[in-house]
């Protein structure tokens, strides 16, 4: 595998998101290595490997989070690594959402204040943003806590509101990266029964980012990374 | 476990007598079941029969070991298709799997990609099992937890195991 950027000739908008020959350093140390995924629309992948392998680094990358060194990636058949800040910036606010090991809620804002956050973000005014994140709550059972602010809530709490600031602006997807990490096998399911419920019936493409099995038997299919290089388990033979 | 798939394994090495292939058994898929001589002869003339192996000639000396046995294109084919094809991915399946990866490394193959074959397995199985827990019946979903658990014990010695490859292969191929 080559370490440098190969020009690749990416035409096909057959996939939702395309990663190819990504590189990404950190300082002196490689985390990504010559990286390719290809995800459809709609689907749940599930980022497997081992500590260290590189696949938050993946998650950052397809996100648009980091800037890959070498290497393309597309959302949408539109390069995504050639972006300046701010349109990456817009990207992620307009396209997608995001859902973190530790839930990463702002401590000052109560939870409303939390889901509603990335609608305010994309402009929408303040009460309509409120009414639209309230209507989370009780979908994923938790009514009653909007006006709790994070110190306040319990852990699967906590992830099931910023599982609701990730989807509340009908994001084309869903960057979860370890969304179970922190909490008890039951309150794990129940945050990755809520999140694949409300993917499917959204049709939101899903990229899940976990180490541990019984979480990626939720997604359709896995990938492994492996010394910053994705590997499939088997191959993906569906038509795109 | 297969005795007579392990004997053809291990005779994909190199043509062997029974005492070797008893000794070799004992030491990586015997230790606390070691291979009694009879089965050992038995299995031999059971894979001669099917043509599976071919005895060589018979050797001058003492005592009843005195054929070197080879393994046949058949043997070897059997042999091949059963390496490369996952186990039925129910869980407690570390014997089967252990002797595979301990095969592949032993005839330099990739016993990696042997792993992430029955990674995919199990990951299948646990989605299936994972579906059925999304039914909403609580019998169902305890009796998939159950599955699961096991399942994913399995893949945490899998992970494990592709982690130590580079050292058993040291340990068995020397």
């Amino acid at each position: 595998m080559s370490l440098t950027a190969a020009p690749v000739d990416i035409r096909s908008t057959d996939y939702l998101i395309e990663a190819r020959d990504v590189v990404f350093d950190f300082g002196e140390t490689p985390a990504l290595r010559g990286a390719n995924v290809s995800i459809r629309e709609g689907e749940i992948l599930a980022v497997m490997g081992p500590s260290g392998s590189g696949k938050s680094t993946l998650l950052h990358c397809l996100a648009g989070i980091l800037a890959p060194k070498h290497g393309e990636i597309r959302f949408s058949g539109q390069r995504v690594d050639t972006l300046g800040d701010n349109e990456r910036s817009a990207l992620r606010r307009d396209s997608f959402g995001f859902v973190f090991q530790f839930g990463q809620l702002v401590p000052e804002l109560t939870a409303e204040e939390n889901v509603a956050l990335p609608l305010l973000l994309g402009g929408l005014r303040r009460n309509d943003a409120l009414g639209r994140a309230r209507e989370w709550f009780e979908r994923l059972g938790i009514d009653g806590l909007e006006r709790r602010r994070s110190g306040e809530l319990s852990g699967g709490q906590a992830q099931r509101v910023a599982l609701a600031r990730g989807l509340v602006a009908n994001p084309k997807v869903l960057f979860a990266d370890e969304p179970t990490g922190s909490l008890d096998s039951l309150t794990g399911e129940l945050v990755m029964e809520l999140l694949v419920t409300a993917a499917r019936q959204a049709g939101t493409t899903v990229v899940l980012v976990t180490h541990e099995p019984r979480v990626a038997a939720y997604a359709g299919r896995e990938v492994i990374v492996r010394d910053g290089l994705v590997s499939s388990l088997v191959p993906d033979t569906r038509a795109p | 476990m297969s005795v007579p798939l392990t004997l053809l394994g291990l005779l994909e090495r190199e043509p062997s007598h029974g005492y070797d292939l008893k000794r070799d058994y004992d030491t990586y898929f015997g230790r606390s079941k070691p291979l009694p001589f009879g089965q050992v002869y038995a299995t031999l003339a059971r894979l001669s029969r099917d043509g599976k192996v071919a005895p060589g000639e018979v050797e001058p000396g003492d005592g009843p070991d005195r054929k070197r046995y080879a393994i046949t294109p058949v043997g070897k084919q059997e042999f091949e298709t059963w390496l490369a094809e996952p186990v039925e991915p129910e869980p407690h399946l570390q014997t089967v799997l252990f002797a595979k990866v301990v095969l592949a490394l032993m005839l330099g193959r990739s016993a990696e990609q042997y792993l992430d074959t029955q990674r995919a397995a199990h990951l299948q199985r646990m989605r299936e099992l994972t579906e059925l827990k999304r039914q909403d019946s609580l019998i169902d979903a305890l009796l998939a937890d159950h599955g699961l658990f096991h399942l994913e014990a399995d893949l945490r010695w899998i992970d494990m195991t592709a982690a130590r490859l580079p050292s058993l292969a040291m340990e068995v191929v020397s």
